[in-house]
């Protein structure tokens, strides 16, 4: 059975009473102690995103702080060397910090400050949503702790860096995969113990409904620019446009699509295919994942046969988790979006040749997206326009880029 | 006729004395050490906890999750555990068995399947962590039909309107989280304060068997004993955790705790 996705009601609250999407993904699969915490910021929220004075202080913090708009650009060499589709890119890398993630955790602390917390916790994979919550949090006033995985905190030293460097606590996790799915665990753990005054900002469009909701409504500022930026660019939103995303947690691509919901426009998430010739991946919507429950929320997830989750992998650290957003899941059913996967190879070569002609130097994550732009370019017509959302930088990839390719360029 | 955990409940009261109440993980270190803790504590506790183990256990502190890595390892399946129980309760029919897990588990292997494995198997009761009220009511139902328990959770932060409610749709126990805390967290509230919250909810439906469970070892144990029940599990689980390290037989071991705790509560 095919779901449908209603007109003229956000994508977020496109849920019944239980908090399910199309019934089946999403919900609150919580532990007793943390329904007073959720259900308190499911209020607050509810009251916050109609409030007018707070919109407004969102704005003036998203323009002052975070700097937006961010640039939309025509990648015009790399246009004419595939010979098809005009190629441009939201390069939302160009935000403070230099990743998506700031929204997020911009919303949160602003969310933590209304909720009377002196102490906020959060997730991170790649270490932007770390970066970008200490740095957040800095701002606000906040005392802040970053959950991170002791593989991940090898791997993305300079965001571990920017973390320390903003006065936060790095929390290393050494259970399981010591990635991302086990930096969630240990912090929703903390929070279990500590939601009396403790904030914890979950990293992206994954967990219970709240921080699926919180977490999409402010990447949606991407789209709310983009908009605007394609009508002035095309006179109009084209009739045959691909917005291109890679898809981890799924927090950027949601935010990227939101505004162009009802429109023609094509979506396309890229997930992690992980290395060439390996079983592993990071790509439950593109492999055919059965349905499961992770971390709160039921969603197609990687798993045995038991219920057990299973292991990824992937040259991003981003995109290296086994479950993903209720709202893709959604998404995927309704057939509103289309998923794909792109191997780590071919992730490296789509970062080369961006970096190489363009003035942007895409990140390993959105090197997906990228991927898939390149490929499918040379097919279409020159009438026909991909967007790609550039959500983060490269410079945190730098160690592992100069690893696999030998240098470094951006 | 009357569930072996209300027997049990009775049994206690009668001896003015909480019920004991232990957790380990089946399968840790092994099926067989497993079955034969059970046999072995089950002359000092009066009912049982049984875990099966989740490699992304949102709410378990370090012990239990050490617990359930080994049991993961050592390859166990939930068919496993339903062995296991099968097994003990054919030595033990009346001594009462509540499993203990998270609901992906039972999601993947179906409601019914898991619900028609528990009642073949013999398990009296059943905790699923992330599954809270009401969102468990279908759940629950499906378990009262097949006479098991389904053991409703109580948390500090459980508002009283609530409570209420929980308390009218629960079964034949109920569990109360001493504080915040995952489990196998030092005490960080004080008994004092842990019972007076205890009698709060217990004054809603004084019928009602109230367990305390989080934070309980053989330092406070004593402390707490005015409550229906005392659950004990990370210390459980800590003593396999050493035994296995000190080379020494966890059955034994388990079993010398398990004594010691009864003793205290006596």
């Amino acid at each position: 059975m095919s779901l449908k996705i209603r007109k003229g009601v956000p994508l977020i609250d496109q849920h019944d009473k239980n908090f399910m999407y199309g019934g089946k993904f999403g919900g609150n699969f919580i532990p007793e102690t943390l329904k007073k915490p959720i259900d308190d910021l499911t209020q607050l929220f509810s009251k916050l995103r109609k409030n007018k004075s707070f919109i407004k202080e969102r704005d003036y913090y998203f323009r002052t702080y975070i700097g937006t708009p961010t640039p939309f650009i025509k990648l015009e060499n790399l246009t004419d060397q595939l010979g098809g589709a005009q190629i441009y890119a939201k390069v939302v890398s160009e935000a403070n910090g230099g990743a998506h993630k700031i929204y997020n955790a911009t919303v949160h602390c602003l969310i933590a400050k209304k909720a009377g917390k002196k102490y906020i916790v959060g997730d991170t994979g790649a270490g932007y949503a770390g970066k970008m919550l200490s740095m957040a949090a800095k701002k606000f006033g906040l005392k802040c702790k970053i959950f991170m995985g002791a593989k991940d905190i090898k791997r993305q030293r300079p965001n571990v860096e920017a973390i320390k460097k903003n006065g936060a606590q790095i929390v290393p996790v050494t259970t399981g995969s010591q990635t991302l799915v086990d930096a969630v665990s240990e912090c929703m753990r903390y929070w279990v113990s500590n939601c009396d005054r403790v904030h914890n900002c979950i990293g992206s469009t994954v967990g219970p409904n709240i921080f699926v909701k919180i977490c999409a409504w402010s990447t949606a500022q991407i789209s709310r620019e983009l908009v605007n930026q394609v009508i002035l660019e095309f006179g109009k939103i084209p009739k045959k446009l691909k917005l291109i995303n890679c898809v981890g947690g799924g927090s950027s691509a949601a935010g990227f699509w939101n505004e162009f919901m009802e429109t023609d426009a094509e979506f396309i998430g890229v997930e992690a295919g992980g290395p060439k010739n390996s079983k592993l991946h990071a790509a439950p919507l593109t492999n055919g994942s059965k349905i499961g429950i992770l971390h709160g929320a039921a969603q197609y997830v990687i798993q045995d046969k038991e219920g057990q989750i299973g292991s990824t992998e992937s040259i991003s650290a981003g995109l290296d988790y086994p479950g993903i957003s209720p709202l893709h899941c959604f998404l995927k059913d309704s057939k509103r979006a289309k998923y794909t996967s792109v191997s780590d190879e071919d992730a490296l070569k789509a970062y080369k040749l961006v970096s190489k002609l363009e003035n942007i130097s895409p990140s390993l994550e959105p090197s997906h997206a990228f991927a898939e732009a390149i490929r499918l370019a040379p097919k279409l017509k020159s009438s026909e326009v991909i967007i790609v959302n550039s959500c983060g930088d490269s410079l945190k990839d730098k160690d592992i880029i100069k690893q696999r390719l030998g240098y470094y360029i951006r | 006729m009357k569930s072996s955990i209300t027997l049990a409940f009775n049994k206690c009261k009668k001896e003015k004395r909480p019920a004991l109440i232990t957790y380990i993980v089946a399968g840790d270190n092994t099926k067989n050490v497993s079955l034969n803790i059970l046999n072995k504590i089950s002359k000092h506790a009066d009912i049982l906890e049984l875990g099966f183990p989740h490699n992304t256990p949102i709410a378990d502190g370090g012990q239990i999750q050490g617990s359930s890595h080994r049991a993961l390892k050592n390859g166990i399946k939930l068919k496993d555990v339903f062995q296991i129980v099968k097994k003990f309760k054919k030595r033990n029919p009346s001594k009462p068995i509540i499993l203990m897990g998270y609901f992906n588990l039972i999601y993947q292997s179906g409601e019914n399947n898991f619900l028609k494995n528990c009642e073949k198997s013999g398990v009296d009761g059943l905790i699923i962590v992330d599954l809270p009220y009401p969102e468990n009511k279908s759940f629950a139902k499906k378990c009262k039909k097949k006479s098991i328990s389904f053991i409703q959770l109580l948390a500090p932060t459980t508002t009283k309107e609530r409570m209420k409610k929980i308390i009218n749709d629960s079964h034949d126990m109920i569990y109360y989280i001493s504080m915040l805390s995952t489990t196998g967290g030092k005490l960080k509230v004080s008994p004092k304060k842990i019972l007076e919250n205890y009698n709060k909810i217990k004054s809603i439906k004084p019928k009602k068997n109230l367990v305390i469970g989080f934070g309980i070892t053989n330092k406070t144990i004593n402390a707490l004993k005015l409550a229906d029940g005392l659950v004990v599990g990370s210390l459980l689980c800590k003593t396999i955790s050493n035994s296995i390290k000190m080379r020494q037989n966890p059955v034994t071991k388990l079993d010398k705790v398990v004594y010691n705790l009864k003793n205290k509560i006596l």
